[in-house]
């Protein structure tokens, strides 16, 4: 019985939670109605297929300003895509590299590491991408200079990696979210790396296999579980980080919608494929994630 | 779990939906689309203040001055908005907005008026595009580049396959596009949200040129450490008239504003400025046949009420503003730290287009 009154308290909770969200999507749905049909404008996304007429910097693929909004949101998802998939793999490397650092036995190298994770944390994003955008490449030479030869040519046009031009705003988002998220991942391999236990470690030791071997045949396999889903949302994060694109003129999806809603006058649509596109991103990354997860475990139960 | 609790079950699953449709029903009923909907002309003065979305970040138009006060043209322009729709100019509530959150600002309400460099154009004018009202247009600019004397670019044409940095979200963009297209020039647009950032990256040398309307290419360049060495390029590469808005479907409002910037020209038209206006007011009061000069001031007739204003509603923008010169002269005047021509914005008898309806 007394069981039975507990269970009912939670449906009572749950239904009354659930009646205050459906009561507030209501309300939000109720006035965007009515003020379309005050400012006598529906929902419409006739406005798709009309041309342009605006430049863009950074296009994947082939584009001219009378080519219609349906084609220059898809070079802006193109443009986060590239950004979003270029720094999700330095974050990964630099992360580990850090995050291994900070637990190994070279003391100046983990004091390093720690500093920069300590450091980078701690600077809000945006701050980060002004810095690497105006101060970083912005002041840079025009002509630039070539630390490593014809390898790489800095200026403030951008890099130029073996005949390779990277625009200074592409660059400076890369940079940027490579190193903010990069220090999250250095944590999440070092918590991770941590949760093993320490007889792990003496056992392959005292057997005389070699560290970077018992590191990844013993350490990192049971490390993975507790970093995976950590690192996920790591990764969710810097796709939707990305957005700060926009600061430093990366022509990303979100600085595309803006000048197209701007234009167009249409918010409430613009947003919503906004919405939904970015769902896309973080849908694939998810996917991507439970798939290396799942491959993590298989092998962990072989 | 036996055939009786199922049923139970079932049953409570029904009630919970049954119940979920008739709240989500009773919500979705509260607010109703009011079709008498009062002005937000009502709004304001019941609020007993006006909430103005300005920039906050061009020298000369809006800009917050040493006193942390908004200054400036558009600031001006609130400022007579306030003194004649609520008797006091200092009633105004100022909202820094970027060229893309302005008309959101508006549709939404958080804003009653917009007075921030906004290009007057068919596309936001209209139902089907952002469907704002736009007042008058009180400040004719036009689109221009500047480069750097460095640079050795004396026309556009010089500005071949440059980077230009330009502020997303603006008709801007457009014209660039438009007029390089039509010279058959490429270049790569470099945009940013913000102008202080378009400044910062033309600044920085990111690209050969900036463009913007040619008024706040010279606020920018005033604060630059050396203006002399930025040339603003003849070219000019639009008609830009800016004028204040407000949202689309309110009469009453649009009225009043309109009739506030009809005022300011107006009272230049007829010399009332600043100085001399307790003079002509007392001029009107004792000399009755002074019709027009009255019929403005609201010593006869019932103008003001009209829009839904006091009758004096003229007298109180020029005790506080003065007319469209005074304004004019006190942000942009040759004494000023963005001294600009008046050219187009002189008045048509001084070979400008300013002119005013008749106020009858």
């Amino acid at each position: 019985m007394k069981l039975r009154i507990h269970s009912n308290k939670r449906l009572l909770i749950q239904l009354l939670v659930l009646l205050t969200i459906i009561s507030f999507l209501g309300v939000v749905l109720n006035n965007l109605v009515i003020n379309l049909i005050r400012t006598g404008m529906g929902i419409s996304f006739n406005w798709l297929i009309h041309p342009t007429g605006f430049e863009l910097s950074e296009h994947a693929i082939e584009y001219s300003p009378s080519d219609n909004y349906v084609k220059v949101l898809l070079i802006g998802w193109l443009n986060s895509l590239k950004v979003i998939i270029v720094s999700l793999v330095f974050a990964t490397i630099l992360g580990l590299i850090a995050g291994s650092a900070r637990i190994g036995k070279n003391i100046f190298l983990s004091q390093v590491s720690s500093a920069y994770v300590a450091i980078v944390r701690q600077i809000p994003l945006l701050l980060q991408l002004f810095f690497w955008y105006f101060i970083g490449f912005l002041n840079l030479s025009e002509s630039g200079f070539a630390p490593l030869g014809s390898i790489i040519e800095l200026s403030n046009q951008g890099i130029n990696l073996l005949g390779v031009k990277l625009s200074a705003e592409f660059s400076a988002v890369v940079l940027g979210l490579t190193i903010f998220t990069g220090a999250s991942i250095a944590e999440i391999i070092r918590g991770g790396l941590k949760s093993v236990s320490k007889g792990q470690w003496e056992a392959f030791r005292s057997l005389g296999i070699q560290e970077s071997i018992g590191l990844r045949v013993i350490i990192i396999p049971q490390a993975l579980p507790a970093i995976l889903p950590a690192l996920t949302s790591q990764y969710l994060n810097l796709a939707k980080n990305s957005t700060l694109a926009i600061a430093v003129g990366y022509a990303d999806l979100y600085a595309v919608s803006d000048t197209v809603i701007t234009q167009t006058g249409r918010a409430i649509e613009g947003f919503t494929l906004l919405l939904l596109i970015f769902l896309s991103f973080n849908l694939i990354i998810s996917i991507f994630m439970g798939m290396v997860n799942k491959l993590a475990i298989d092998k962990n139960i072989k | 779990m036996g055939l009786k609790s199922k049923v139970i079950q079932l049953e409570r699953v029904k009630a919970f939906w049954k119940t979920l449709l008739g709240v989500s029903i009773l919500t979705t009923g509260c607010a109703k689309l009011d079709t008498s909907s009062v002005s937000r002309l009502e709004l304001i003065q019941n609020r007993g203040e006006l909430h103005c979305g300005v920039s906050g970040k061009i020298p000369g138009f809006s800009f917050l001055g040493s006193d942390g006060n908004y200054e400036g043209f558009d600031v001006d322009i609130c400022k007579a908005m306030a003194a004649a729709f609520l008797g006091d100019d200092k009633k105004v509530q100022y909202r820094p907005l970027t060229a893309p959150e302005r008309f959101t600002a508006l549709k939404t309400g958080e804003i009653d008026v917009l007075s921030r460099n906004t290009t007057f154009n068919l596309s936001r004018d209209s139902v089907g595009g952002n469907g704002v009202t736009f007042a008058p247009v009180v400040f004719h600019d036009g689109q221009g580049l500047m480069v750097k004397e460095e640079s050795n670019v004396l026309s556009i044409d010089d500005l071949e396959s440059s980077d230009i940095c330009v502020g997303s979200g603006t008709t801007t963009e457009q014209n660039l596009n438009d007029t390089f297209q039509e010279k058959k020039l490429s270049y790569t647009p470099i945009k940013y949200q913000d102008l202080n950032q378009v400044i910062a990256g033309y600044l920085q040398g990111r690209c050969r040129a900036m463009t913007s309307d040619l008024s706040q290419l010279s606020a920018a360049r005033s604060g630059f450490e050396n203006p002399e060495k930025h040339i603003i390029l003849n070219t000019v590469m639009s008609k830009e008239p800016l004028a204040p808005a407000s949202i689309g479907g309110d009469q009453k409002l649009s009225d009043a504003i309109r009739w506030v910037i009809y005022a300011l020209i107006q009272a230049e038209e007829l010399n009332i400025n600043k100085k001399n206006i307790n003079l002509k007011l007392v001029e009107a009061k004792s000399n009755k046949n002074l019709t027009t000069l009255r019929r403005f001031l609201g010593v006869d007739g019932a103008l003001g009420n009209k829009l839904g204003l006091e009758n004096d509603f003229v007298v109180k923008i020029i005790q506080s503003t003065g007319n469209y010169a005074d304004i004019y002269t006190r942000n942009l005047g040759p004494g000023t730290s963005v001294p600009i021509k008046r050219g187009l914005n002189a008045l048509y008898k001084d070979g400008g287009v300013l002119i005013s309806p008749p106020m009858k």
